[in-house]
């Protein structure tokens, strides 16, 4: 059994979801191989060869692989995982669009998001928003799986010492262009892997007051999330959501500071260790999660909290 | 040009659904069903592009039970002209509903196909991909924007970091993000003309299409449940607590 786990990277970096999945597959068991495809992208694959437990390092590297067009990479992915047992990929933007397309060209179901390794066949996996649990069997040859990543504790990124090997010519398969992209700028620690994240909803009432939950979050070393109503308002870009379309967090502490709680909201975070909610509507369903609840103003409580802590 | 449109009949998305005593699916019995909140939003795109003269015809197809024809009748009163439903009673996975659509597209011929980018049951986020894979059209999956140009499609997509614009050749496949536009609601005029919109009804076998699924549920149980946790009265007990019962500041 030799699993093909897929590297999530920006070309000169490895994301950390990437050592998340690769912790799923040791679970799995068996050989762990990683495919870096890129543009330029030896920093990744050399980084790539440092995880712990992975045997084995492939690289693809070719100008068409640059942005990670899936109409060029599923084919690759393709070709190369028919000779394995699972194929493995972080449930990042990246995952979702592209192993869809590799288990269609593979002809085999995929699993979406897994949180749970059962055995090498079975699998946990939330439905309707997290308010369902699923245990799932796949008898398919290949096991074309997503990982969430808050699911499974990432492996060492050091210590590892696998051998890196170029492969898989590629092509362009002409059916797509990169034209551009605007990355949200932050200095603060991305989202799905910060420790502590502080989240605002509606109650932020517009973007500016946002500046309070950032002044918070500096003094924490935390994140700053929005729930889908605060996106929707236009106070904040939607990179910041969280929720069962946005972003997916289970943080060591969860501040929610004026978000009510719905159940789309609630399917990004409920399961953040501790989560504390601060509204001024005692009856909120957010209260019915949160481990510590303060029913108050928060344009009040905020800046005391930034003031104690 | 032609665009298809996938719609999906679901659970709506207000419902909390419970998990069923004997652990083997979710209780849907008089819950009440909606067209998923993604496929509003693929509707709606279609009808947009139909008001500017970009789309001449849009066709819009429902794989599942017989019930799924007023989903289809919903989006024919929001604007589509005509219906196609594959009529199954089984729960089908998505890549058995991309072969499906597969084979729907090859005797449509549409230009552009439209789908949200997940159910909310499922909430598996694959077909739009598996359906690029089968007919080898260019996706364009999280769509916030779409600008069909000559022959090609230009979609901006939500990714993790921002947004990223790629340029697809038509024909090509796009999924819909929630910040793509605005579903409008039907009108009663609209809702009784829709009744008189042709509607066709097919079966996988019609198709030539095996479903066979290779990926069985073994059980579904409701999430653990999180203790009950307490309100405190004042920011400074909040941050006791925080520092040293719960320890994570």
């Amino acid at each position: 059994m030799t699993i093909l786990v897929i590297a999530e990277h920006t070309n000169a970096a490895l994301a950390p979801a990437t050592l998340n999945t690769v912790a799923a597959a040791q679970k799995i068991g068996g050989d762990i191989h990683v495919l870096v495809a890129g543009a330029a992208c030896g920093a990744a694959a050399e980084a790539a060869g440092k995880i712990a437990g992975v045997a084995k390092v492939l690289v693809a590297d070719n100008a068409a692989f640059a942005h990670q067009l899936p109409e060029n990479v599923a084919p690759l992915v393709a070709e190369l995982g028919a000779g394995y047992s699972h194929i493995l990929a972080a449930a990042t933007s990246n995952g979702k669009n592209i192993l869809p397309r590799v288990a269609a060209q593979l002809d085999v179901d995929q699993i979406s998001e897994i949180i749970a390794v059962e055995s090498a066949d079975t699998f946990k996996r939330p439905i309707y928003a997290g308010n369902a649990i699923a245990t799932v069997q796949s008898s398919a040859v290949i096991k074309v799986i997503t990982v969430r990543a808050t699911g499974f504790d990432p492996v060492a990124a050091e210590g590892g010492s696998a051998a890196v090997e170029a492969v898989g010519a590629g092509s362009d398969a002409g059916k797509s262009a990169f034209v551009g992209e605007e990355l949200a700028k932050s200095d603060r620690p991305e989202l799905t892997a910060a420790k502590i994240v502080v989240s605002g909803g509606r109650g932020m009432q517009n973007g500016d007051n946002f500046k309070h939950l950032y002044a918070l979050a500096d003094k924490l070393g935390a994140a700053v999330g929005a729930s889908r109503a605060a996106v929707d308002a236009g106070f904040v870009p939607n990179d910041m959501q969280v929720g069962q379309t946005g972003k997916i967090v289970a943080p060591q502490l969860y501040i929610a500071v004026g978000i009510s709680g719905a159940i789309q909201h609630l399917a990004g975070m409920k399961d953040s260790k501790v989560i504390v909610a601060i509204n001024k509507d005692e009856e909120a369903p957010i209260f019915q999660v949160a481990d510590y609840g303060l029913v108050a103003d928060l344009f009040e409580a905020i800046p005391e909290l930034e003031k104690l802590v | 040009m032609k665009v298809l449109v996938a719609v999906k009949r679901v659970v709506d998305y207000n419902v909390k659904v419970r998990v069923k005593a004997d652990n083997s699916g979710v209780d849907l019995a008089n819950v009440k069903m909606s067209m998923n909140p993604f496929c509003e939003i693929a509707v709606e795109e279609a009808v947009r592009l139909k008001e500017k003269g970009v789309a001449s015809e849009i066709v819009v197809v429902s794989i599942g039970p017989t019930a799924a024809q007023e989903q289809l009748r919903t989006a024919l009163a929001l604007g589509a002209d005509r219906a196609i439903l594959v009529e199954s009673s089984d729960e089908l996975n998505s890549l058995a509903v991309a072969k499906l659509l597969k084979a729907v597209a090859d005797k449509e011929q549409p230009q552009l196909v439209i789908l949200g980018k997940q159910a909310i049951d499922s909430d598996n986020n694959q077909t739009g991909q598996m359906l690029g894979a089968l007919t080898g059209f260019a996706q364009g999956t999280f769509a916030s924007k779409v600008e069909v140009a000559g022959d090609k499609v230009n979609v901006t997509r939500e990714i993790d970091g921002g947004l990223q614009t790629v340029a697809l050749n038509l024909p090509a496949i796009v999924t819909t993000d929630l910040r793509l536009n605005e579903p409008r609601y039907a009108s009663l005029p609209n809702i009784m003309k829709a009744k008189k919109k042709p509607l066709e009804v097919v079966t996988p076998a019609d198709l030539g299409v095996a479903t066979a699924s290779t990926v069985k549920t073994l059980k579904v149980e409701a999430p653990a449940a999180r203790s009950a946790g307490i309100k405190v009265k004042s920011v400074a007990e909040l941050v006791e607590k925080l520092k040293n019962e719960a320890k994570v500041i």
